[in-house]
């Protein structure tokens, strides 16, 4: 019974370590194709800032100023995509490949350059990473019953891990309360109101792009300095993907966004853990959890189970003249 | 995803000159990457070509990869004539080695002829499946097809290590990989040549170069001379227009997709029947979405896409003998070359578009 609530606190904690990155690269999205741009690009940016958290960290030996760069790289690559779908009226899916593929030449081609491990970083050293805390008490209450798993659960977990969760009710404030998250989802949904009430639509989709950058940012931050010790090639592992379809789950809305983030991270906890097992001497097939998000999401999407419902301009060119 | 700017240009502006301004410019940033990296990007690109173009393992090896990315850049094409965006290539072609793995593994009954054509045929249906059950989503449930076939990659890759590991994988082989298939193989260069009496070197470039080419005739052929064609190129121009012509919108979707996903599963004939004569994991290695890069460099013709796969299929392999050379520029370099052709082709495109429309015409005088 103990082992059975050890390995049930323990898949829970791993479910919130790796829902993590789906959450902010989740929430990334949100901003973005709630304003009215398409990201498929999640991904590359993600992992062009997991490269520079750990370049960053180890060439100016501190993982805040790793954390910084991380975000400042993502959020070129966002303007980039920004530039070509709000400026060039570019395809934004086009974009969106284009990005991840460059991301993920590039990470390789200077890491390899830089630190001649075939396009990994040197292991960061813990003072480089973002290591776990422990919450107030969890020493004296770990071994507690219940109170002991609460713990088990939620203590432990990185500062990034922390601010993900916190931006929750933040996004979700931001988006449904403020002024700029009405105008923001209205360019999403009818631009040509906005412009209409004088609001510049380019102006808004710049700034939810740059938030997407800012929070992919700190997901490839938290890859590579947190939940590993260093960049490695194709760390990011489809998790940019996962998070879209996280995001269609949701129904492109926060709250949602979360419980499908930490579904999506429970199904890959849960697969870690099974791997290898056998239930009545049957090997459990893991690539069929493995698969079960996006399956999930291709029946949600067919409208199977519900109906989801993407923001009405999202991906089309905004221009004044039509 | 054309949007005229400044008035009509003459034909060859849209044809030529665009897309060659977008090529140098791609390329002198990857140029300039190469530059950060502390090497020379005119000794490189000489490697490069040298690479390539320097011997006939250089030449057989650039026309293997054209092979593949001929494949699924003919996909990508033909969906784009539709106005669909497939980004399933890549998981198409991986399910595709499943139909020319049973077929070379379990026809060895048939004589051998008739064996390699039915597993074409069946490599050519895993991927049509695959590309129809998208196509059929967006058509009749309305998703959308870039993220369908975004998730049946990943579907694809679950389910291809599963089945290869459980299924076709010899009781004790440590490898996950299928038995070796010995009754199809599709004849390579170094046999033939052995045959004429000529020394070639060992090369993975075997007869399905020749499918390739027929691939490529055969799209241009359904694109541009059958009913078919002209249905799919009327949807992509014009959706209402094409319904109101009585054209049926989800046939042609489901069709297109299923046409799409079957060039794309040719790729299996290549890879599975021409070269490892095994179905191997991971197998598509990334040229399902080399075909985006060559769909659109191609402009979605046949004849662009056959260039565009030949210059893909350079880079490849001077990339790859580049990275021999000079180790600094690996061979991920084309990765990032692909994406810059892919931004700057794609997503781009039409950035430099005033600069020379600007050299056409005088300004307005008022």
């Amino acid at each position: 019974m103990m082992d059975q609530l050890q390995l049930i606190g323990e898949v829970l904690a791993s479910t919130i370590r790796l829902s993590t990155p789906l959450i902010l690269c989740c929430l990334a999205g949100l901003w973005s194709e709630r304003s009215g741009i398409v990201d498929i690009g999640l991904e590359g940016k993600m992992l062009a800032g997991a490269f520079a958290a750990a370049a960053g960290a180890i060439f100016f030996q501190s993982v805040w100023i790793g954390l910084a760069l991380a975000i400042l790289v993502s959020i070129g690559f966002s303007l980039v995509h920004g530039y070509a779908a709000i400026a060039q009226n570019g395809n934004q899916v086009v974009s969106g490949v284009a990005i991840n593929m460059l991301t993920a030449g590039l990470a390789l081609v200077l890491g390899n350059n830089w630190f001649h491990e075939g396009g990994r970083t040197p292991p960061l050293p813990d003072t480089l990473r973002f290591m776990p805390l422990t919450l107030p008490g969890d020493a004296a209450l770990h071994q507690v019953p219940v109170v002991g798993l609460f713990y088990q659960v939620f203590s432990g977990h990185s500062l990034l891990t922390y601010l993900t969760f916190s931006l929750v009710p933040l996004s979700a404030w931001a988006m449904t309360r403020t002024r700029f998250g009405l105008r923001l989802r209205a360019a999403g949904e009818n631009p040509h109101a906005v412009d209409t009430a004088g609001i510049s639509v380019s102006g808004l989709r710049y700034r939810a792009v740059l938030i997407a950058g800012v929070l992919c940012g700190i997901a490839g931050a938290f890859l590579s300095t947190s939940l590993a010790a260093g960049f490695i090639k194709d760390m990011s592992a489809g998790r940019g993907f996962m998070a879209l379809a996280a995001l269609i789950f949701a129904n492109w809305r926060t709250w949602p966004a979360l419980w499908a983030c930490l579904l999506f991270g429970f199904l890959s906890a849960a697969g870690n853990v099974l791997q290898g097992t056998t239930v009545g001497g049957v090997p459990v097939p893991v690539q069929f959890i493995n698969m079960l998000p996006y399956v999930m999401t291709v029946v949600l999407l067919a409208g199977f189970i519900g109906k989801s419902i993407p923001p009405k301009a999202s991906g089309l060119p905004y221009s004044k003249d039509r | 995803m054309k949007a005229k700017t400044h008035g009509e240009l003459p034909a060859y502006v849209d044809l030529v000159l665009i897309p060659a301004t977008n090529l140098v410019v791609a390329l002198l940033v990857a140029g300039l990457v190469v530059l950060i990296i502390g090497e020379n990007p005119l000794t490189a690109l000489g490697l490069l070509l040298k690479g390539a173009l320097g011997s006939v393992r250089g030449w057989s090896y650039m026309l293997y990869y054209a092979t593949n990315f001929t494949f699924t850049g003919l996909a990508v094409a033909v969906a784009f004539h539709a106005g669909l965006f497939n980004i399933g290539g890549e998981g198409q072609a991986y399910v595709a080695g499943l139909g020319a793995a049973v077929a070379g593994l379990g026809l060895e009954f048939l004589p051998w002829p008739i064996a390699l054509v039915l597993g074409i045929v069946a490599a050519m249906a895993m991927g049509a499946l695959w590309g129809f059950i998208p196509g059929y989503l967006q058509a009749r449930r309305g998703s959308h097809i870039v993220i369908t076939t975004i998730m049946f990659n990943f579907i694809a890759a679950s389910l291809m290590v599963y089945l290869i590991n459980n299924w076709f994988r010899p009781a004790g082989r440590m490898a996950v990989e299928s038995r070796e298939i010995t009754h199809i193989a599709l004849i390579n260069l170094r046999d033939a040549g052995a045959a004429l009496g000529l020394a070639l070197p060992p090369s993975p470039l075997n007869a399905t170069v020749f499918l390739a080419g027929l691939a490529a005739w055969a799209t241009w052929y359904l694109l541009w001379r059958t009913r078919l064609g002209y249905e799919i190129r009327s949807v992509g121009a014009n959706p209402e227009a094409a319904v109101y012509g009585g054209i049926k919108l989800q046939r042609i979707i489901m069709i297109t997709m299923a046409i799409s996903g079957a060039l794309a599963g040719l790729m299996a004939v290549n890879e599975v029947l021409g070269v490892h004569h095994r179905l191997i994991l991971e197998f598509a290695g990334g040229a399902g979405f080399v075909g985006i890069a060559v769909a659109l460099m191609g402009r979605s013709h046949p004849v662009g896409v056959v260039l565009a796969a030949l210059l893909f299929g350079l880079l490849y392999q001077g990339g790859a003998e580049l990275s021999f050379a000079k180790p600094a520029i690996t061979r991920d370099m084309i990765v990032v070359i692909q994406g810059l052709v892919i931004l700057f082709m794609g997503a781009l495109e039409q950035a430099f578009r005033p600069l020379l429309a600007s050299l056409f015409f005088e300004p307005e005088k008022a």
